[in-house]
């Protein structure tokens, strides 16, 4: 961030997105705030036509800027091409998506009482972690915690994806092939050629 | 730009920019903006070639153009 610069309320959100990571661990419920840093960027995109939350709002991309470059975590190195090409990008937005839907899939089998719920949290889309500690009984219905269980998942997998692009290349590598991002900048490109 | 003459500034790489605004927060003159959500653009008028934005764009799709020298006009 610029040295002479004021700061304004929005650039604390880093604080939001740390805390809700930090949160999955103690209730597991609190994960479906994360739905926030979906609908806002896709409705700023789909109403404004505009990136303001990757450009201002965007926890996360403040706390990967806070790590790669206060922290001094990054080795600042240049992205290999071949991710911020299309095809990679969409690419990776394409499969985030099928494994989204498959997420809700399992949610929906635990709702119809097709499928149990499972106290885990799913790491790269590969890993089990036991996550019983941060479930504390039915105040909700099962298929609430197991959405849940899935999206804090998602959250977590894409933060360690951004943290290890982070150290690796530039502090906001993630914002190269960031399912949002690369979805927002297409609303915005339609939009621009409707207008 | 005429104006340009043997001045450094920015160019962003629109084709492979994400617009994700790294570049507008650190630029110390204002001078980039991301109209309409689809690319960062420079003011080649404010910008003085700092090089901070080349510096942070976490695509490396901007690069300092440089004037260049005994030549009239910076631009290639």
């Amino acid at each position: 961030m610029g040295m002479n610069k004021k700061k304004n309320w929005y650039d604390y959100l880093w604080l939001a997105s740390l805390l809700y990571l930090i949160l999955g661990f103690f209730n597991i419920l609190f994960a479906w705030l994360g739905l926030l840093c979906f609908l806002i960027p896709l409705g700023i995109s789909a109403v404004k036509g505009n990136k303001t939350y990757c450009n201002h709002y965007c926890g996360r991309g403040q706390l990967l800027d806070l790590l790669g470059n206060k922290l001094k975590l990054s080795r600042k190195k240049d992205i290999p091409a071949f991710i911020r090409s299309r095809g990679f990008r969409y690419g990776f937005l394409i499969f985030f998506l099928i494994m989204f839907g498959n997420m809700l899939f399992t949610t929906y089998l635990v709702f119809s009482e097709a499928g149990s719920l499972k106290q885990a949290v799913q790491l790269l889309w590969t890993f089990k972690l036991p996550w019983h500690f941060a479930y504390h009984g039915t105040i909700a219905a099962d298929w609430v915690a197991q959405f849940a269980f899935g999206f804090y998942s998602v959250m977590l997998t894409s933060t360690v994806l951004g943290i290890i692009t982070m150290v690796l290349y530039k502090p906001r590598s993630w914002c190269v092939y960031c399912p949002m991002g690369t979805m927002t900048q297409q609303i915005c490109k339609l939009k621009d050629k409707s207008s | 730009m005429t104006l340009q003459k043997n001045k450094r500034y920015a160019v962003v790489d629109e084709t492979h920019c994400v617009a994700c605004g790294s570049c507008m927060k650190v630029c110390p003159k204002g001078a980039i903006t991301i109209p309409c959500g689809i690319t960062a653009e420079i003011d080649t008028l404010k910008c003085v070639g700092c090089g901070l934005c080349a510096k942070v764009c976490p695509a490396s799709v901007i690069h300092i153009e440089m004037p260049k020298r005994g030549e009239e006009n910076g631009n290639e």
